[in-house]
């Protein structure tokens, strides 16, 4: 079967992208019959000159304006391959437009007109391509006819423009002196130009190399969802996804992250056919585990004895932005990356860079429209994700400004934060974690309904238990198994060799005791039940730390009197705990809506 | 990877990003062979379930052959099938073959303005009832607020701007101009209360493709894609008044790909039978904005 590839092309407003393009497709006979006339008679029609520009310009918007808006995509084929090029927008309005187009290629053209030199927005096609992840790019010079296809200019421009690629780390780079006006060295090579011994953009083209599926690269796979559809006697459970690297098959031990948590492949499932024994790299697939963990969206699959991602919530990333507001501290943002998505804040600026002249600017503390930076991001909770050296594709992110993709970017560094170490321990006891004979799942049809950890925090104030108390009671009273846990129960006894008054706890025993708990809820979430826990004067990363004990289960915190000098936002809160009573209904709904008493 | 395997997995994957991101989703299904390619997809990506139903727009004036297959496939495959219809237009006489309005007209009453209105709800919906064995009054009545079309870029100008997750407005508008950016397979899958997305699995597919997938996977289509004897076969399917036959001596999918990749077909537009087009200028943009397909 004939290949198939992507290319992309890009470069300045004006500078002749769409011209080379519809040049190669008349000058190869790639368009279809009529075409060509229907375009130059309605050009006659309109008393307007003809412009190869206006075969792929096919909207009406584009040909009043004579730019490119979106990334139109033409079908071209060589003898050698089946090609989509991507005609991405010029214009720095439509930088989105650009970036959607390029993202999708293998390689890339970049048309500078040879007339006007490099531009800004040369430059800046270069560095987002370079971020994008293409790796092979082809400088079209064009427009050589309007500086009398002088050698000396293409030179310069070649000079120039080679310098700023090398400073970007664009190594796979060829140039090409071009007239798409003409058709010079196009689809042939020019007679104007006999200096020229080198390619036409047609014999370049099929030089593009063939991008590999990473294949051979670890696994690693982000779940898109877990299916279980009962009808028409159905009873499998299939974890579903596209592989981003690597191959999977039957009986491969898995671990699934941010949890850690361990299975193993008991088959590749598959609607037609036999099932494949092996599934690999950019295939969209699903498979049946012979245990039944929690796994949810967003989680990211993992092979043993592999390469293990990165899970944390602050990193450092370059990325580019493409918002009308600018990228600001103290506002909440989401991130998606593979199937994930998490709130987000910018944590730092470390560098901010004008794309167009790559002088950086570290001083400013925001990154506005069609900047590119270096930042430090925290996520609201840890997630799993690689650094753009180990893994491209799972290291890529976008960051959603309210309904808006408003930028992306990599992941270069996975930096340490407070609960690191915690969460090493997490993930060691769920490598090591043995499951009997029934799995969550089985618990959860049996019990009719999922585990649930419900924090009640708040200032220390008897109140608080006794609304646990009642939360307790009604859950129970609707046919759910729910357990109220006090704290002082465990200090108590699990505790029995700290300090056992809380208020002479040191605070690394205090860090202790929380572990405690956690790994308390964490057993009784594997039991299958809702727990109810107190814990006073909590704090965010005491949610933290019982977060990442029983991910992937959610924890829904409802806090009880004065939120002064707290730093948690609770999912509910009672400002006044004497009425606390008048809130349970409200409660009980929120608990509803967010799934926990389905 | 070969690329008819390229294509199903991307298509496979944006299926079920949609199914993850929106509940009161439909897809819609035309009955032509991209459409149910479509569904052959969805059926792939949730492993023989459709979890969403299936809308048709019936003009009343499609080929009869393609009303009997879409339901013979309903009922064999079991699926969740929907139809809507613009029931006033209809009994007013408001149509092309009727004589009072033109082609263009006739396509925004029967399909962009009962599309509209089957997806928002407030025109009557009809659901097949496999206990009945018969189409009913849906009781579902709720928006739909995705929809899954089976577009493709190669079939005509404004298609090959489209995003695989496209937004529309309330009032079903396309915004060509100011479109979200789409990278890396994330998508904007956000949305302000009251817009709706069009979610395009199909987008990079050729007409070519379609039909070497359909050899592939051996998808059953409707019989007037092909020769049954008199020389002509329809190459794109609509409604009898405004589709041409084409002549081609095609009679299975093996012939229909040999036409397309090097016979009579190769240079020749799949829409150039379709009356519609040409009365619009700037290819279907028109109808395209105001929420044609």
């Amino acid at each position: 079967m004939t290949e198939n590839m992507n290319v992309v092309i890009t470069g300045h407003v004006d500078h002749g992208k769409s011209t080379v393009i519809g040049r190669l497709m008349a000058d190869t006979g790639s368009l279809p019959d009529g075409k060509l006339e229907q375009v130059k008679a309605s050009c006659a029609r309109n008393s307007k000159p003809f412009e190869y520009a206006f075969l792929l310009d096919a909207l009406k918007d584009e040909q009043s304006q004579g730019i490119t808006i979106d990334s139109a995509r033409v079908f071209f084929k060589t003898q050698k391959r089946n090609y989509i090029i991507i005609d991405a927008p010029g214009h720095i309005e439509f930088l989105k437009n650009m970036v959607t187009g390029a993202a999708r290629a293998e390689a890339a053209f970049l048309c500078i007109d040879a007339d006007e030199g490099v531009q800004e927005n040369s430059r800046r096609h270069g560095y987002l391509l370079s971020m994008l992840g293409i790796k092979q790019m082809c400088v079209l010079v064009n427009k050589m006819d309007l500086v009398n296809y002088d050698r000396k200019v293409y030179k310069q421009v070649v000079r120039k423009f080679s310098r700023f690629l090398r400073n970007i780390n664009m190594n796979d780079v060829t140039f090409i002196p071009v007239s798409g006006m003409e058709g010079d060295n196009i689809a042939s090579l020019s007679k104007n130009m006999s200096w020229w011994k080198g390619d036409t953009v047609l014999t370049l083209i099929d030089k593009f190399r063939k991008e590999k599926a990473p294949d051979h690269m670890n696994f690693r796979m982000p779940v898109q969802d877990v299916y279980k559809f009962t009808a028409m006697g159905d009873s499998r459970r299939i974890v579903a996804g596209t592989i981003s690297s690597g191959t999977l098959k039957d009986g491969d031990e898995l671990f699934f992250y941010p949890s850690g948590k361990k299975s193993r492949v008991s088959g590749i499932e598959n609607f037609t056919g036999e099932s494949p024994d092996e599934v690999s790299a950019g295939m969209a697939t699903g498979f049946t585990m012979t245990e039944q963990i929690y796994v949810k969206r967003g989680n990211l699959v993992a092979r043993e004895g592999e390469k293990q991602p990165q899970v944390g919530n602050v990193m450092r990333v370059n990325l580019f932005w493409l918002g009308r507001e600018p990228f600001v501290k103290d506002k909440e943002y989401i991130l998606k990356t593979g199937t994930e998505r998490v709130r987000m804040r910018l944590f730092d600026t470390v560098k901010v860079i004008d794309a167009s002249n790559l002088n950086s600017d570290g001083m400013k503390k925001m990154v506005e429209r069609h900047d590119v930076a270096e930042c430090v991001l925290t996520t609201q909770r840890p997630i799993a994700f690689d650094i753009v050296e180990d893994f491209p594709e799972t290291s890529r992110f976008v960051i959603v400004d309210g309904y808006e993709i408003a930028g992306g970017g990599i992941i270069r560094e996975a930096i340490r934060d407070n609960q690191a170490e915690y969460r090493d321990k997490v993930m060691d006891r769920n490598l090591k974690w043995d499951t009997g004979n029934i799995s969550r799942a089985e618990r959860s049809d049996s019990y009719g309904h999922t585990p649930a950890l419900i924090l009640v925090g708040g200032p220390e104030d008897i109140r608080k238990a006794d609304f646990a108390k009642k939360l307790e009671q009604h859950l129970f009273n609707q046919g759910r198994k729910v357990y109220y846990l006090g704290v002082q129960n465990v200090l108590a006894g699990l505790d029995a060799d700290m300090t056992v008054k809380r208020h002479h706890l040191y605070p690394e025993d205090r860090d202790e005791m929380i572990r405690r708990l956690a790994e308390l809820s964490n057993l009784l979430m594997d039991v299958g039940i809702i727990l109810v826990a107190t814990v006073s004067e909590l704090t965010f990363d005491d949610r933290e730390a019982f977060r990442m004990s029983v991910a992937p289960i959610d924890v829904q915190t409802i806090w009880v009197g004065s939120t002064e000098g707290s730093d948690v936002t609770a999912d509910y809160t009672i400002p006044d705990a004497a009425e606390a009573d008048s809130h349970l209904v409200s409660v009980l709904n929120l608990l509803k809506e967010c799934g926990v008493c389905k | 990877m070969d690329q008819i395997t390229q294509l199903e997995s991307l298509g496979i994957h944006i299926l079920r990003e949609a199914y993850a991101n929106f509940r009161n989703m439909c897809m819609l299904w035309s009955i032509g062979k991209d459409s149910t390619v479509l569904l052959w997809l969805a059926r792939k990506a949730f492993y023989g379930h459709v979890p969403f139903p299936l809308v048709h727009i019936d003009t009343h004036y499609k080929i009869p052959e393609m009303i009997e297959y879409r339901d013979s496939l309903t009922r064999e495959w079991k699926l969740p099938m929907v139809y809507g219809e613009n029931i006033k237009a209809l009994e007013a006489k408001q149509t092309f073959p009727d004589g009072n309005v033109d082609r263009i007209t006739c396509c925004r009453l029967l399909k962009a303005e009962a599309l509209k209105h089957t997806l928002n709800g407030d025109w009557t919906r009809y659901r097949f009832n496999h206990e009945a064995d018969e189409y009913q009054v849906d009781k579902d009545t709720e928006a739909y607020t995705g929809v899954i079309v089976g577009v493709r870029s190669d079939e005509e100008g404004s298609r090959s701007k489209e995003r695989y997750f496209s937004p529309r407005d309330t009032e079903n508008s396309w915004d060509v101009g100011d479109q979200p950016p789409e990278f890396w397979n994330q998508f904007k899958t956000d949305f302000a209360p009251g817009t709706h997305v069009r979610i395009h699995p199909l987008l990079d597919w050729t007409e070519t493709n379609i039909w070497e997938y359909i050899e592939r996977e051996k998808i059953p289509t409707v019989s007037l894609y092909y020769d049954q004897g008199s020389g002509k076969r329809y190459r794109s399917l609509g409604c009898g008044p405004c589709t041409q036959s084409v002549d081609s001596t095609a009679k299975n999918v093996p012939e229909i790909i040999e036409e397309l990749k090097s016979g009579k077909f190769a240079n020749i537009a799949e829409r150039s039978g379709r009356a519609q087009d040409k009365e619009d200028g700037g290819g279907l943009e028109t109808l395209r904005r105001e929420g044609y397909m």
